[in-house]
This record gives C-alpha cells, structure tokens and sequence, in this order.
C-alpha cells in the first residue's frame, strides 16, 4: 500500500512521513497438514495521528500480522517482508532489541483485558513497571505518572484506584487500564488487536472514547484490528479488508463502505444486520445476504482468487490467477478484484449477490398479536441469590438480585428480543423459564400452564415444546457424539422408535441446509455456522413450539452470521415458531425480533413492539444503549452523537433504591431537585407510551438516536 | 451460506411415519459403538493388545491341557530344574512344574486384575459423577463415605476381613479390594464433572428432559473416558500387584490355588539363582499389563473424536480425514463438510 497511498488524492497533501510501514509481510507456520500461509503479503503504512483499520474475519490473519509486527510470534514462525518503525527495520530484531521497542514506541492493547493484566499485581505496579522498563524514572514520580495516566483513561478517583488489583476492576476499566500501559511511554504507534470485542456496547463506546482521547493525548498513530465493521466506520481514516492472509481492499473509510468494488467487502456490508435498517410499515424483514461457503484453509491454497468459490461473480480467470491489490479503473482505492473496474460502473453492486427471498408469513403471523395464543408468559419473575460468608457455618450476607420483577409474553409466531448488558440478568431469566423450578416469586406460565404446579409427566411433556439453541456451537455440542446421535438424543428421550429417528435425522439436516451423509461425522469436522444449524436441528427435532435462543450468532462470523440469521427467519415461519431471542447486539435483534425487552439490572426497563423501541426510545437507558451501537456507515458514525453513560453497571448484589439507573442516568443530571429526589426514591413502573410500548421512567420522552436511513 | 428455500413439494415436517421414509437414502447412520469399534480396529497397537491379552486367556485357560503336569503335582526327579523338554519352564523349589503353576497364577490373576480393575473405575465414576452432579446432600454424603475409605487402613482391613472370608469364593477378594482402591479417583471425577456439568451440552440434554442418570452415562463419562480408561489401566496393574502382595502375606489366594503373586513370591527367595522362577511369571505379569495399557490407548483414540491415532487414513476421502493439533485441524477437517454444504447452498442461492 506503500506505493498507493501516495497516488490517493486525498491524502496527497499529507506531507508527514509514515510513522509505521509495513510492506509485503508474510507469515507461515509449519503444521503437520503442511505449511500454513497465515499471512500472504500485506502492505500498510499510517502516519503520526492516522487510525488505520485492519478488518477481517476470523482466519484472515489480521491478528498475526499484527503479532509479526510487534514481534511476539513464536519461534517456528516464518516473517518475511518489511517493517519500518520511523524509517527502522523490525524484522529480524532480536527479541532484547525488540523488547525495547514494544510498549516504548508502539504500544498494545489486547482482547482480553483479564488475561492481559498479571492478577496478582496492583493495576498501579503494573503500569509503573511499563513506565520504568523504558524510562529512567524512580519509582515516585512513575507512580505519579501512573495516576495522572489513569487519570487520562477516565478511571474514576486514580489516587486510590492505583493500588486496586486487576479482579477489583470491571472488564471497561481494565480495557482502560490497559490503554493507559499502551500510552504510558508516548509511542509511536498503537496497535489495538480487538479492543472493544470483549466488552458491552456502552462500555465500548467508553472505551473507544478513551482510545480516542489517548491517542489526542499522545499524537500516536493507531493501528485497529477488529471484526466490527461498525467500530472501523466510526474510529478510522483508512481502513483494509484483509481476506485469505491478503488484504482485498484498502482506501479511506468513506471510499470502501459506500463505493466497495470487491465482492467480498461488499458482501460483508450485506451481510451485517443494521441498527437504521430500513423497515417500512407492514413489510416482511430484509432479508441478510450471506456470502456462501467458508473462508478458506490457509494450507495449500488453490490458485486463483481465495475468494472465488464464494464470489457470486468470479469469471475463470478469478479460478487461474490471483489478483494483485491495485487501483482499477476508475476507482479512487486499490482492490485485488479481475472484476473491480465492472463493479460499480458496469455492475450494480446490490447485485452482485443474490438476495435470498424469505417466505411469506404464515397465517398466524397476519394475525394481529391480540388474537393469537400465548406460549410464554413471566409475571413478576424474581430470582435471588444468596450470598453467604463463612466456611462451615454459611451466614447470609446479602442478597443478588439477579431477576428482581420481570413481566413479558410471547405470542405464537413472534420473536422477543431480550437485550441487556452482561450482568443484567438476561441468563438467569432463560434459566428460570428452562429450569422449570419451582420460584421464588413470580409465576412462569407456558403454553397456558403454571409451571409451579406440574408434575414429572406434563414437564417432560414441557421440555418436548420448549427448546434451547445456545451461544457457543462447539461448547453445545456433545464433541464425542457423532452429529446424528447428537439429533437422535432429544427424540430418543422422548420415546421416538428406530424407524421414525433414522427417518427424521436427514430430514432435520436437510431442513437447516446440511446433507444426510452428515450425520455420521462428529461435531469438529463442521465449521462454525455448520455446527451452530446442527445445534438448531437439534433444538427442532421434536417439532417445539418455543425456542429460547441463547446468543445464538454471537459467536460466528459476520458472513455465516447472516445465514443463520436467515434460516431462523425462514423456520420461524415455516414451522410456526415462536422465540425468545436473547442478545447483546441490538442489530442483530433489530433484524430478527417482532418486540424488544430491554434489561437492567434485573428488571425490564422498555418493552414494546421492536419498532416503537428503536423508533422511539424513551427510557434513558434504551436511548445509551442505541446511540453506543456503531454502525457501518462512515457519515452517520461521525455526525451522531453518542449518549456516553458513565461508570459500569452496579452489581446485582447493591440494588440502588429508587431508580436503578439514576446513578448512570444522562437524564437524571439534568433534572430539578424535587425531579431528581423522585427518581431517588420512587421505583418507576412500567408507563404506557403507545400500544405496545411501555418504560419504566418517571421522565420517559422519545428520542431519536439512531438516524432512519432512506430504504435502499 | 444462504437459506435452503424448501422445495414447494417438500412434505410439511411433520411426524414421519415408521418407515415412510420414501424418497429419502436409506442408508443406515452409523451408531456410535460401531463407530468406536471401527476406529479401534484401525490401531495396530490396540489391536496388538488385544491379541496379546487374548492370547494370555487362552494360555491360562488352555494352556494346562498342552502340558502333563498339573499345578499341583510334584515331580520329585526334578528339584529347580532349569526349562527343558519335559518341564518346559522349568520347576520350582517343590518340583512343581512351573508352567502349569504360572498358567494357573495367570488365570485368577488375570481375572482379578480386570474385575478390580473395572469395578473401582466403575465405582469412582458413578459416585463421583452423581455426587458432583446432583451437588447438596448427595454430594455431602458420598464425600464423607470417601473420605472415611480413604482414612481407613485398607490393606489392615482387608488382612483382617479375609479369615473370616476363608473358604467362600475369591470373588470376596476381588470385591474387597475393588470397594477399597476407587477413592482416589473418585475425587478426581468428582472435580472433572464439577466443570463438564456446566458445560452447555449437558444443559442441553437437560432441557431436552433427558433423565440424569442418563445424562451421566451418555455425557459426563465418555467426556472422561480417556481419564478412566488409563485410570482402569492403572487399576488392573495395581489389582494384580496388590493381590500379589497380599497373597505373600498370606491373605488372599489361598494355598493350594495360586496367583501370579503368590508363584513371584514364593519364588523370591532363589530369583537370583535359579532366574526362570521369576523371569516366566513376572514376564507374564508385564504382558497384562503391556497388552492392558495398548487397548486402553486403543480405546481412548477411539472414543476421542480429536485423538489423531484412530483417524481413517488420509487416502480415504471424506470419511474421517487425518487431523493435527487441535486448533489448526478445525479448518482442514472441516473441508469436506464445508465442500458439499457450499454446494447445497449454492444450489440454495439459486433457486
């Protein structure tokens, strides 16, 4: 990209030199299957103050190019390539030499902020030993330094929260601790590797924020590798799609998402659902285009383009040659496309994949929801947890209240999307309804029964209507059994013979698009999106009315996000379904979900008809919790405002009274004393603000967070 | 990966019928015992064992019906005659033919060895699986009931119980020491279903409604079995050893009838001089434990979908392709899976 950016006109007028310049770096790992081409060939270079976003999905190598970058693969890995910090050759380094670079002219931000603070050191000494391993500073002043650092990433009250260990932070502040050892020598160069993945949306938000401001701070130059097309559009200048350990497509943000001109980028901008999807009153959801197929096995790659098995549009020199990155015809940003002066000129880039078509709703969804018959129905759920204190003698201490009061109903052929941060209580709320137990307050009713007063018979006859997909595919899924065993298992239980089982598993793999002849592999021989429709196979088999789906995509990439996404539109459908869609990312339920409940702190705070709540959210929370979402649109990203909440959700264990949010409320601020003393005191209920909208605010006004976007 | 759209004469899912699986390949699913067995059967070292072992029981059962001598005879030509023609692994201190007495030591020990070997497993597996997995009382209760087996002295109490056993059937024996060497690994059990009860495949077969105990035998364990497999290994190894040294004290195998320990310990004394009374019996204790450890790897890689060793050879497409370490082999496994649903799906995405 070296030799590309320069003939890019707007960064013509950049005189400044590039701080980091990576060029034609490639990595390989030996493995037994033979040698793995991780990364083949990518070139980048940022200059001081630039955010360069690196995207990609899993596999594509976009974390190890960073890892070669800072030097920290192991010693079995093969670099080739270059890379310049300020004009000095990296590769090759020693790891002494290069220990001195890291965490001194290029600083890291991790994933996993837990892993990547040492637990049994204070957060403080871990920031001061980053200080003094570079700079000849006692341990007074690094220490001085410290705080005004953690200062500088918003951790509230420094002084004190300097001495505090890793486990006593939220996962938001450790993130910000580790922005803060990132910054703490001025670097150069800051290399983010999927720095807000980890976290909740408002958090995330926070934390870009602090990036953000660090980087102000600083002047460094910021490198950010993420899956969330959303987070690029807002944070970064110029982003690269890397596909296949190669990147497939580089420009500045507003060049690749509104004129795309590789099939794979312009797929993933279909693929991903959208906050300000367009949804005109009474018409059928958009459909998710997908892109087929899977990433490729980096060992022993076909020749040709990697992405032309899934490319709707690969021509038989895609299958023959590979394309070299370079600016086609007429356009403004380098691609490897044989195809790319076609897109957009010639080709309409809607086109290029097929848009599945979605079947139409049953007879039970025209219905209105009045008419139809409940499955679901919580009235007042609570749940607590005791928490107790000694070892042999258990004294209560306290109580968490995970559930603290919840009431919604689902309607046959309708989806409720339960949103909420983690920690709010959205799990132990599918727990209660799937446990069946007996309660503490509250009733559970299911299909018109009381679950408190069944016996064995009508349980397991409970269990037969009411399935679960859960959130990680591999973990859900029994690795010893072979796939078909696994879908016989719930029909076995029911008391299904021989016959009617054999006969039922390939129609139960057909139906969520695998073949009959898998039954006989075992769950690791399926990639992600496979083994998360074998898990929905399963969950089907016994013909449920209900499905509780358990962040059933938020483990799988983008473009097998949108597959799944739409075989669940699609069986909902067919067979008549009903879920409880339960998530962190508001798109995502934005897509699929008939009425929104939204979560915190063990209540329900809105709840209403899906597009009444993203139209028009009213409680503060729903409103920060919207505006946090990023979305994958450079434009809107950077003319909206974000509603920042401050601090990290209070535990469950230490309710406030009154209000729950009013400690974190945006709006709480702005009230009068005698309104402000209200939310205090007076727990708000439920208010109706339309037909099927309720908040539980005492001040509950629309407002308008995310901006409509024309229906394309 | 696009949506299957459902063919418009796609039958609505409904019950199907037995046997009115029309139109569909009625090809049979392999289940998953004959999958294990096919996957056993491809390792040669297993299948070594299991020869070896086979062979063992035939030689303890069979092979005194070869020989002229029985365990119990004395040949008083032949004191501590080294191995010859007539006695062929020579004779003991008594003039007892020493084949014979091996082959009979072998029987009961072989036996012994795999029943205590089973038995504790099995023991440590069902309590400390159902005590982790139901938690409160019951895990109160099987705890203490370890704990206080693991206090015990066992070997005293084994010393003391057996006169009273003297006469009744050694299967006593094999009880005792089975409800005695399982404590240990019932703990660990215990700790390992701690973690796997959690496990969202086990919660899924829970809101499926499938019963616990079911649960645990089709779930929890086999997760385990590489654990059990070795721990049973180990067992045996340690069953025919205890049973030796209990037998040389004079408890257990009761004279007349010999066990490989006995025939090793009674023998000791003249080892160094006369090397065939301790090579041929000890020899053949390795062997049970060699051909013991080779089908507990064997079965282990076979019932270890990730195990590398019970993989169908790369030759054979498709089936069960060669896989390597455990993260890079998702994406090369994953081919010939990915390969036909890319084509299903194109087919998807095109009607």
């Amino acid at each position: 990209m070296t030799e590309t950016t320069a003939a890019q006109p707007t960064e013509a007028a950049d005189a400044a030199q590039p701080v980091l310049d990576v060029s034609d770096l490639t990595v390989s790992f030996p493995s037994e299957a033979g040698e793995v081409r991780a990364v083949r060939g990518v070139s980048y270079s940022v200059r001081p103050g630039e955010v360069l976003g690196i995207v990609g999905e899993s596999g594509s190598g976009k974390s190890v190019s960073s890892m070669a970058v800072l030097g920290l693969l192991p010693e079995s890995a093969e670099v080739t390539g270059s890379v310049k910090l300020a004009g000095r050759e990296l590769l090759g380094l020693g790891d002494a030499a290069m220990s001195g670079i890291r965490g001194k002219d290029i600083g890291m931000v991790f994933q996993d902020p837990l892993s990547a603070l040492t637990p049994v050191y204070s957060v403080g000494d871990q920031i001061v030993e980053a200080i003094q391993v570079h700079q000849s500073l006692d341990r007074a002043a690094a220490r001085k330094r410290a705080v005004e650092l953690l200062g500088v990433v918003g951790i509230p009250d420094p002084r004190r929260r300097v001495d505090a260990f890793p486990h006593e932070f939220s996962g938001g502040m450790r993130q910000r601790a580790m922005i803060a050892m990132a910054i703490a020598n001025d670097p150069k160069v800051i290399i983010a590797d999927e720095p807000t993945t980890a976290l909740d949306v408002t958090i995330q938000a926070q934390v870009l924020e602090v990036l953000r401001t660090a980087q102000e701070v600083t002047g460094a130059a910021i490198v950010m590798i993420t899956h969330d097309l959303g987070v690029i559009a807002g944070f970064a200048d110029r982003v690269q799609v890397m596909y296949a350990g190669r990147p497939v497509e580089a420009g500045p943000v507003d060049e690749v998402y509104y004129r795309p001109r590789m099939p794979y980028t312009i797929g993933l901008l279909g693929s991903i659902p959208r906050l300000d999807e367009a949804r005109a009153e009474g018409t059928a959801r958009r459909a998710l285009t997908p892109i087929d197929g899977n990433p490729p096995k980096m060992v022993d790659l076909a020749p040709g383009c990697p992405f032309a098995p899934r490319c709707p549009i690969a021509v038989d020199q895609c299958r023959t040659d590979e394309p070299e990155l370079e600016i086609a015809e007429g356009a403004g940003h380098p691609t490897s496309c044989h195809r790319a002066h076609e897109i957009g000129a010639g080709l309409d880039r809607d086109a290029v994949y097929p848009v599945p078509a979605l079947p139409e709703a049953g007879a039970i969804e025209r219905l209105p929801r009045s008419e139809r018959p409940t499955v679901l129905e919580l009235d007042g759920l609570v749940k607590h947890f005791p928490l107790t204190k000694g070892a042999i003698v258990k004294r209560k201490v306290g109580t968490v209240r995970a559930v603290d009061g919840i009431s919604f109903d689902i309607r046959e052929g309708e989806t409720l999307g339960l949103v909420g941060e983690s920690g709010c209580g959205k799990t132990t709320t599918l727990l209660e309804i799937l446990d069946l137990p007996s309660g503490q307050a509250g009733t559970v009713t299911v299909f018109g029964k009381d679950i408190r007063g069944l016996g064995r018979a009508d349980r397991k006859g409970l269990r037969r209507d009411m399935q679960i997909v859960f959130q990680d595919p591999m973990a859900a899924l029994d690795a010893r059994m072979p796939v078909g065993d696994i879908l016989a298992e719930p029909l076995r239980t029911h008391g299904w013979d021989k016959a009617r089982i054999a006969a039922r598993i390939p129609e139960l793999l057909d139906m969520v698009g695998l073949e009959a002849e898998h039954a006989d592999r075992y769950p690791q021989e399926f990639s992600g999106g496979q083994r998360q429709r074998i898990s929905i196979a399963r969950a089907l088999a016994l013909e449920p009315k209900l499905v509780i789906l358990d962040e059933p995509v938020s483990a799988l990439d983008v473009s097998i996000q949108a597959g799944v996404l739409n075989l669940l539109d699609e069986l909902k459908t067919r067979l008549g379904l009903s879920y409880l869609f339960v998530a962190h990312d508001l798109s995502v339920v934005r897509h699929i979900a008939d009425r929104i409940a939204v979560m915190y702190l063990g209540r329900i705070v809105e709840l209403g008809a899906a597009d009444a709540v993203f139209a028009a959210p009213s409680h503060p929370y729903t409103q920060a919790l919207l505006s946090a979402v990023p979305l994958p649109d450079p434009r809107k990203e950077r003319e909206r405002g974000r509603i920042l909440l401050s601090g990290d959700l209070p535990s469950p264990a230490d309710v406030p009274s009154g209000c729950r949010f009013a400690g974190r409320c945006p709006k709480y601020a702005g009230l009068g004393d005698g309104e402000q003393a209200r939310c205090r005191d007076e727990d708000p209920a439920a208010a109706v603000l339309g037909p099927d909208h309720t908040a539980a605010c005492h001040y509950a006004t629309a407002l308008d967070v995310v901006p409509a976007t024309a229906p394309h | 990966m696009s949506v299957q759209l459902p063919p418009t004469t796609e039958p609505a899912p409904g019950p199907v019928p037995p046997g009115a699986d029309g139109g569909r390949p009625a090809k049979a699913r392999t289940s998953r015992l004959r999958l294990t067995v096919r996957r056993f059967a491809r390792n040669r070292l297993a299948l070594f064992g299991l020869c070896l072992l086979v062979l063992l029981f035939l030689g303890a059962y069979g092979g005194p019906l070869l020989t002229k001598w029985d365990y119990q005879q004395h040949d008083f030509m032949n004191f501590l005659s080294s191995p010859s023609g007539d006695h062929w692994w020579g004779t003991t201190q008594g003039g007892v033919d020493l084949f014979a007495l091996t082959m009979r030591g072998l029987q009961k020990s072989l036996i012994i060895g795999l029943l205590v070997g089973v038995i504790s497993t099995f023991l440590a597996a069902t309590v400390g699986a159902f005590a982790a997995y139901f938690g409160g009382w019951t895990d109160r209760v099987l705890m203490w009931i370890v704990d206080l087996l693991l206090v015990m002295p066992s070997f005293l109490i084994i010393a003391v119980l057996s006169p009273a056993f003297r006469g009744s059937t050694w299967l006593i024996f094999v009880v005792l020491l089975g409800a005695f060497s399982w404590m240990v690994t019932g703990r660990v059990v215990r700790s390992m279903t701690f973690t796997l009860k959690d496990r969202e495949f086990v919660k899924a077969a829970k809101y499926m409604g499938v019963p616990a105990p079911v649960i645990i035998f089709r779930h929890i364990l086999p997760s385990m079995a590489s654990m059990l497999i070795i721990d049973t290994v180990i067992q045996v190894g340690a069953a025919v050893i205890g049973e030796s040294s209990l037998s040389y004290f004079g408890f257990g195998v009761q004279a007349p009838d010999v066990s490989l320990g006995t025939v090793i310990a009674d023998n000791t004394t003249n080892a160094s001089t006369y090397p065939w009374l301790f090579f041929f019996p000890a020899g053949c204790l390795v062997l049970i434990g060699v051909s013991i450890s080779f089908i507990g790897d064997g079965l282990r890689d076979a019932l270890d979908p990730n195990a590398a060793g019970a993989k169908a050879r790369s030759s054979r497409k498709g089936k069960r392709p060669r896989r390597e370490g455990p993260k890079r082999e998702r994406t090369v496994a994953a081919v010939p899976a990915q390969a036909t649903t890319a084509a299903a799906d194109g087919q998807g995405a095109a009607q």
